[in-house]
């Protein structure tokens, strides 16, 4: 399926339009767009979007819980805490190809930079849709700068991560707007832009957590450790690891036609080698978190109410995944593989909901009826996954991601 | 090194309640210029020539001297709220929901927010059961405040004077300050769509660097709260407790709590039954995250130089392999 390569139309506007309608007559292009899935996002979209208009016409009170208790909801508890790790998919995939030389996995670095790049860019929107004054964004990276403060640093390195995995990306887009030269550019600093996204993830990624470590007391005992940092920067690891292989599930599962056969071909075998690496990961971060209780002393906890709620992420969660992807590895199936991904990604989100929200005032009275999210704020959420997707599909189906553009055929 | 107090602390006991007549702040000569650059000469002196004994110690800052605080103590508070319509009239707050004088608020447990910078809350007094304890809360005004650390935009600052104020001209409204507050008290101004900002005590500091006390301290007409140097408060409070220890609980809370806050508190019944946050560790909050801070440069420098030989042994062996051919 290569329709960019089909026409060629002289004047840009034209040239533009081809690419923009995937070199369809528009009238065709509109009713390709009639599916199932466009129906569910247009009514989702239909009450989401109004909901964000009110959101910025009369303040975070009109959407969300507005409680000075809680002051991080599920747009950050999802959006920011979730998202991020199941972005590392960028870092993950870059290093693994360029700089540690598993070239195998070069059909998937493409996709694990785009899944990184969107991941980080809807993260910032879920952000500007939950601060107070989102026009003031850019304040602590030019007005005001708070350097004691984490979250300071995370404001930095996202801006920073995203502008790399942007470029980082720009091979394809520049592929799809067949610019040559600005492409030689782009795929030149390839190297530099991974070991930046490398240093930026460690760093973020980490910093997440450990923006959590200025409240102890609020956070239970058992998910606040030391260590907090040090469990988000690993499990991110597997969870970069985990959602390739879920990303990469969903495109060859429903668009297909999307790929070169080499992405398909190949996808199964890497998918198996994608979870070995997740694998190890998984069990370093599972023993980790074991290091984590013994290092507070923390093993009566374990038989509390919270106690089995720890035990249940980190061994329904965590373990459990792990063994899956064990298994998936050693009978070579990708199909075990991808349930172990799946699993282990619910087993991060479980996590970073954990600590952001479910055990975060754990302490307070009526503390689990704080924890239901407004409806209004669940479709907020919904709205902006479902743009996240749209946009994703919008990007694959026209630029060269899950296939090698034929005028650029084994270079880089 | 270069930050000198405006102004030279009064002298003398300077621990006042409403019922003393306010001062007018003596105020200390200004610095001139020839003052500061002697300082800054000589402290830039004693820098070069370095206290070798001095540099191998922690770097550690013990708070501004002769800051203010504030000393409450709940054995005397009778819950008049007294306290809530003076801090309403001088922060000019909407007016609230129930009059001041209305008892039922104290059927639920209240918080300040971005309306009230102080409540008072009603808990039952486990020996003498008709005589419930009455809890202020508002701003504790940490010597070394976590939202001030948390604050990504440097909106906080802990005054020479104690107080710790906010400055909405910087905020963004990330809340991660609500977040790291331990004692649960920056309001936010949720129903704002253009103009939201962190709400809370400011000590009546504008009062204060006027020579005046704060407007709860001056309302209380049980002394109850008590205005004046931190180091004197605690004088006063370790006096009270070894007057009659009887009524009190011996612990002075803010005094260590998170490294010390500026309000502090006498009791008669256990912190923890009045729902005061313990447990707290008696460092400031910043220590939490001082470590992985410090770790952050040697990421920054170690990665490029393990990453980059990571690559070149890459290379080494893709160019072996070729050679091979």
């Amino acid at each position: 399926m290569r329709n960019d390569t089909l026409v060629k139309t002289d004047t840009f506007p034209a040239r533009f339009m081809d690419k923009l309608l995937m070199g369809m007559p528009l009238s065709d292009y509109v009713r390709t767009l009639i599916t199932p899935f466009n129906l569910l996002a247009a009514g989702i979209l239909s009450i989401g979007i109004p909901l964000i208009v009110v959101r910025f016409a009369q303040g975070l009170a009109s959407v969300t819980h507005a409680s000075n208790e809680y002051p991080w909801s599920l747009l950050l508890g999802w959006g920011l805490f979730s998202g991020v790790p199941l972005s590392a998919t960028g870092y993950i995939m870059a290093t693994a190809v360029y700089i540690f030389g598993f070239k195998r996995y070069h059909p998937l670095v493409r996709l694990g930079v785009l899944t990184g790049f969107l991941g980080y860019l809807f993260a910032v929107i879920y952000l500007l849709i939950d601060i107070g004054r989102p026009w003031r964004i850019y304040y602590p990276m030019a007005v005001s700068f708070g350097p004691t403060s984490v979250l300071f640093l995370v404001a930095w390195h996202v801006a920073l991560y995203l502008t790399v995995q942007l470029l980082e990306f720009s091979p394809a887009i520049l592929e799809w707007l067949q610019s040559r030269r600005v492409r030689k550019w782009a795929v030149m600093i390839t190297i530099g832009m991974t070991v930046a996204g490398v240093i930026l993830s460690t760093l973020h990624q980490s910093a997440l957590g450990a923006l959590f470590l200025l409240a102890p007391g609020k956070v239970h005992p058992l998910w606040y450790s030391p260590y907090i940092p040090v469990f988000f920067f690993l499990s991110s690891i597997y969870a970069g690891l985990a959602m390739v292989i879920a990303v990469s599930t969903l495109f060859a599962r429903f668009m297909s036609d999307r790929a070169d056969r080499q992405f398909l071909e190949t996808l199964e075998p890497l998918t198996v080698g994608l979870g070995k690496g997740a694998c190890i990961a998984i069990f370093v971060y599972f023993a980790m978190k074991l290091i984590g209780v013994a290092h507070d002393d923390h093993w009566a906890l374990l038989g509390t109410p919270h106690g089995y709620w720890f035990l249940t992420e980190i061994l329904l969660f965590v373990l459990v995944p792990g063994i899956v992807l064990t298994l998936g590895v050693k009978r070579n199936s990708a199909r075990i593989v991808r349930a172990g991904a799946f699993f282990a990604l619910a087993g991060v989100i479980l996590n970073r909901l954990n600590v952001s929200l479910i055990m975060f005032n754990w302490n307070l009275p009526d503390h689990f009826r704080h924890l239901v999210p407004p409806v209004k704020e669940v479709f907020i959420v919904l709205a902006v996954a479902t743009i996240h997707i749209i946009l994703f599909r919008w990007i694959v189906n026209r630029m060269p991601v899950l296939r090698e553009h034929p005028d650029y055929e084994g270079h880089g | 090194m270069a930050e000198i107090p405006k102004r030279r602390p009064p002298e003398g006991e300077e621990i006042r309640t409403g019922s003393d007549p306010p001062e007018p702040a003596r105020r200390g000569r200004g610095v001139s210029r020839r003052d500061c650059l002697k300082t800054l000469t000589v402290a830039g002196c004693a820098a070069l020539a370095g206290g070798a004994g001095e540099a191998l110690a922690y770097k550690k800052f013990p708070g501004w001297p002769d800051r203010f605080g504030m000393l409450t103590d709940l054995t005397e508070c009778v819950g008049c709220r007294s306290c809530e319509a003076a801090c309403n009239a001088a922060n000019r707050l909407p007016a609230p929901e129930v009059p001041f004088d209305e008892k039922s608020v104290f059927e639920e447990k209240r918080r300040p927010d971005a309306k009230a910078y102080t409540v008072v809350n009603r808990y039952p007094n486990p020996d003498r059961p008709r005589e419930p304890v009455y809890r202020k809360v508002q701003c504790n005004h940490c010597n070394e405040p976590g939202c001030a650390s948390a604050c990504p935009v440097r909106a906080y600052t802990k005054t020479p004077e104690g107080a710790v104020l906010y400055n909405k001209d910087v905020c963004f409204g990330c809340r991660y300050c609500m977040v790291a507050c331990p004692f649960y008290v920056p309001g936010y101004d949720y129903g704002s769509a253009t103009d939201p900002r962190i709400e809370k005590c400011t000590l009546c500091h504008e009062r204060v660097r006027a020579g005046g006390i704060p407007a709860c301290a001056q309302a209380c007409p049980v002394e109850a709260i008590r205005f004046g140097k931190r180091e004197d408060l605690i004088r006063l409070a370790r006096q009270k407790i070894g007057k009659s220890p009887g009524r009190y609980v011996d612990h002075i809370y803010g005094e260590h709590e998170v490294g010390g806050t500026g309000w502090m508190y006498l009791s008669g019944v256990p912190f923890s039954a009045l729902d005061f946050p313990t447990g707290l560790p008696d460092t400031p909050l910043v220590e939490q995250t001082k470590g992985f801070l410090s770790a952050v440069p040697m990421v920054l420098v170690l990665w490029p130089a393990l990453l980059g030989m990571s690559y070149a042994a890459t290379r080494e062996k893709d160019k072996e392999k070729e050679e091979e051919k």
